[in-house]
């Protein structure tokens, strides 16, 4: 049992359960709550997988932006508690049970088959997760991806603009 | 595995004491601000309780202590105790990658002061934490069901969230001239004894850009909008009391600390002696240095504190749509400026 | 690697450990006499008008959304920022172009009024 094995386990644990208290939940604060909860333990796994930049990014763009948002959102709707629906079986739903359990077979098989990914091993392990090793890869081999992202970010606010500009004024 | 043991053993003995200086250095915010507060309005301030009245922090603590806990009627109780745990913790968390000094050799053993000040991504953590802590004020005026608590609430977190951007920005600055996020490194790459590779003097935009956006992070005056009295009542905390009320105050005071330690680790050369160590016959290592190295962090430390206290009482309260003016449409581009100007110094001058 | 962070959890641990514990010395020491009076929302000894589960101005919903557009720029600044120094002039243009981009989005919010608060 190593360090990263028994961390692994418990902070997978609490994901899931913080995951299930977020679905279930009637409640859609504590909805959203629980939902910070599971990306806290979310950055602990990626610190597990030695990516450490992305971990603190979890914390920092998920829970601390983007769930920011959803809190305000539901203040904005002043929300109640979510009331008991009449239960029908939905295709999305369908759609939605086959495409989890077609995931979780390819994990299965993973897991089973022990995939070796070619090139990778320990000492590249350790560094891939820096914000100098991303800095390297990002602002040489993906220059194009990133400019697009500007312009993906750059829609997002000109969208946001005009769904809300019948409101501002 | 038994080293892995020593670890969490040293990491548990050093939160404990951070955890205690914390609460030390809040009771000395406190017992500052009221007496800087009343010199600066011409009272006298606390002189009843111990010697000048510095015990009056701690008699104020155990008067919290002791008093009700009202929860109102229609507030939603599991969130309005939650609500200052999240305010108090949070500002507490962010000490374990804040190095207070250098560090002290115990035979072949090298303790760091601080918790885990070489964390390859410490600078990244304490922006995380500062965004995180939103959550503690936003859901205090939420749960509280006060219109006024929920206004100061909303105000107070969209201001927060305003004003990361720029401090995330002017950080920025100080990542270009170290090469590193881990708070260790940027106190290095300051640490010649003639001061002139303080950051201040290479990032002086930055500077003011993070001082201000430090006041506004802690909701201190003149950006203390979520306490506005005339207009909300008493802002989020409105429907708090006893030691509930107490951890919100705690924690503001805790994050006072917290910025006026990254302002001296950031820009005014964290620890830097004012003469080389060798001339003062320090050994690299001993537990004198680390002592000298730390006395010249807290004196800068204190005078940061002052500083702090000293505006609340001189410059009146911003409006909030002036508030949120300086934000946008002022500190963003001129943060975002300076970064790409910075950019170019760094990559002309090396 | 992760050695590194084990003394950051433990801190996480310690830190939620004292806020919880404030929290609930502070429900078990203090004195307990309630009253309906106590027990009312605070409106300055007002009698309480109104809810406050009210809806709010859009433009707390904008500050956030305008915020996390921004927030993932300064994020892409970052694994830039620390790479400068060896990376050299390409990747400087490449940010200008990316900053350039998003200026075009902050200009067009600008102008939409969308930093305006009256």
């Amino acid at each position: 049992m190593t360090l990263s094995v028994v961390l692994f386990a418990v902070l997978s644990i609490l994901a899931i359960a913080s995951a299930l208290v977020t679905i279930t939940s009637k409640h859609p604060i504590r909805s959203a709550m629980g939902l910070v909860f599971h990306f806290f333990m979310l950055a602990g796994l990626y610190l597990t997988l030695s990516a450490q930049f992305i971990a603190a990014l979890q914390v920092l763009v998920y829970a601390g932006a983007i769930m920011v948002l959803v809190i305000f959102v539901i203040m904005l709707l002043n929300l109640g508690d979510e009331e008991k629906l009449k239960y029908k079986v939905n295709p999305r739903q369908v759609i939605g049970i086959f495409l989890g359990a077609a995931l979780l077979v390819m994990l299965g098989t993973i897991y089973v088959t022990n995939v070796s990914v070619a090139g990778f091993n320990k000492e590249i392990a350790a560094n891939i997760g820096t914000a100098q090793f991303l800095g390297n890869e990002l602002y040489t081999k993906y220059i194009f991806p990133v400019e697009a992202i500007g312009i993906l970010l750059t829609a997002a606010i000109v969208g946001a603009i005009v769904l809300a500009k019948r409101k501002l004024n | 595995m038994p080293e892995i043991i020593w670890t969490i053993i040293e990491a548990s003995i050093k939160a404990l004491a951070v955890v205690g200086g914390i609460q030390l250095m809040a009771a000395l915010n406190v017992y500052l601000e009221r007496k800087i507060s009343a010199f600066a309005q011409n009272r006298i301030g606390p002189n009843r309780v111990g010697p000048f009245g510095t015990l009056q922090p701690f008699a104020d603590v155990f008067k919290l202590f002791l008093k009700e806990d009202i929860v109102p009627k229609n507030a939603d109780k599991f969130f309005h105790s939650l609500a200052p745990v999240l305010s108090l913790s949070i500002a507490i968390a962010v000490w374990a990658v804040i190095p207070f000094s250098s560090y002290v050799d115990i035979g072949d053993r090298r303790i760091y002061m601080g918790i885990a000040p070489d964390i390859n991504v410490g600078l990244l953590f304490i922006l995380a934490m500062t965004s995180v802590g939103v959550y503690g004020i936003t859901l205090a005026g939420w749960s509280s069901n006060n219109k006024y608590s929920l206004l100061g609430g909303l105000r107070s977190s969209a201001q927060m969230i305003s004003y990361e951007l720029s401090m995330g920005l002017s950080l920025i600055g100080i990542v270009l001239i170290t090469g590193s996020l881990s708070l260790n490194d940027i106190v290095n790459h300051q640490l010649a004894w003639d001061g002139w590779r303080w950051n201040i003097f290479l990032q002086p935009v930055g500077f003011v850009i993070f001082l201000i956006t430090a006041f506004a992070e802690t909701n201190r005056a003149p950006f203390d909008l979520p306490e506005a009295e005339p207009e909300l009542v008493g802002g989020f905390n409105t429907e708090y009391s006893g030691m509930k009320f107490g951890m919100f105050f705690l924690a503001e005071y805790a994050n006072m600390t917290t910025s006026s330690v990254l302002i001296v680790l950031f820009y005014l050369g964290g620890w830097a002696l004012p003469v080389p160590a060798e001339t003062l016959g320090l050994k690299d290592g001993s537990i004198a240095l680390a002592a000298a190295h730390f006395l010249v962090f807290f004196i800068k430390v204190l005078m940061l504190l002052f500083f702090f206290i000293w505006v609340r009482w001189s410059i009146p309260r911003f409006r909030y749509d002036q508030l949120m003016n300086l934000g946008w449409k002022i500190l963003l581009p001129i943060s975002l400026l300076n970064v790409l100007l910075t950019a170019l110094g760094v990559l002309y001058l090396k | 690697m992760i050695e590194t962070y084990v003394p950051l959890i433990v801190m996480l641990v310690v830190g939620f450990g004292v806020g919880f514990l404030f929290m609930l010395l502070s429900e078990w020491l203090g004195a307990r006499r309630t009253t309906d009076g106590k027990q009312t929302t605070y409106e300055s000894g007002m009698i309480p008008r109104g809810t406050a589960r009210d809806r709010f101005s859009i433009k707390f919903y904008m500050v956030a959304m305008s915020f996390i557009v921004f927030d993932i720029e300064v994020v892409f600044m970052y694994p830039w920022a620390v790479q400068l120094g060896t990376l050299g002039m390409t990747a400087f243009w490449t940010m200008f172009v990316f900053v350039l981009i998003l200026f075009v989005g902050y200009f067009y919010e600008y102008k939409k009024g969308g930093f305006e608060w009256d």
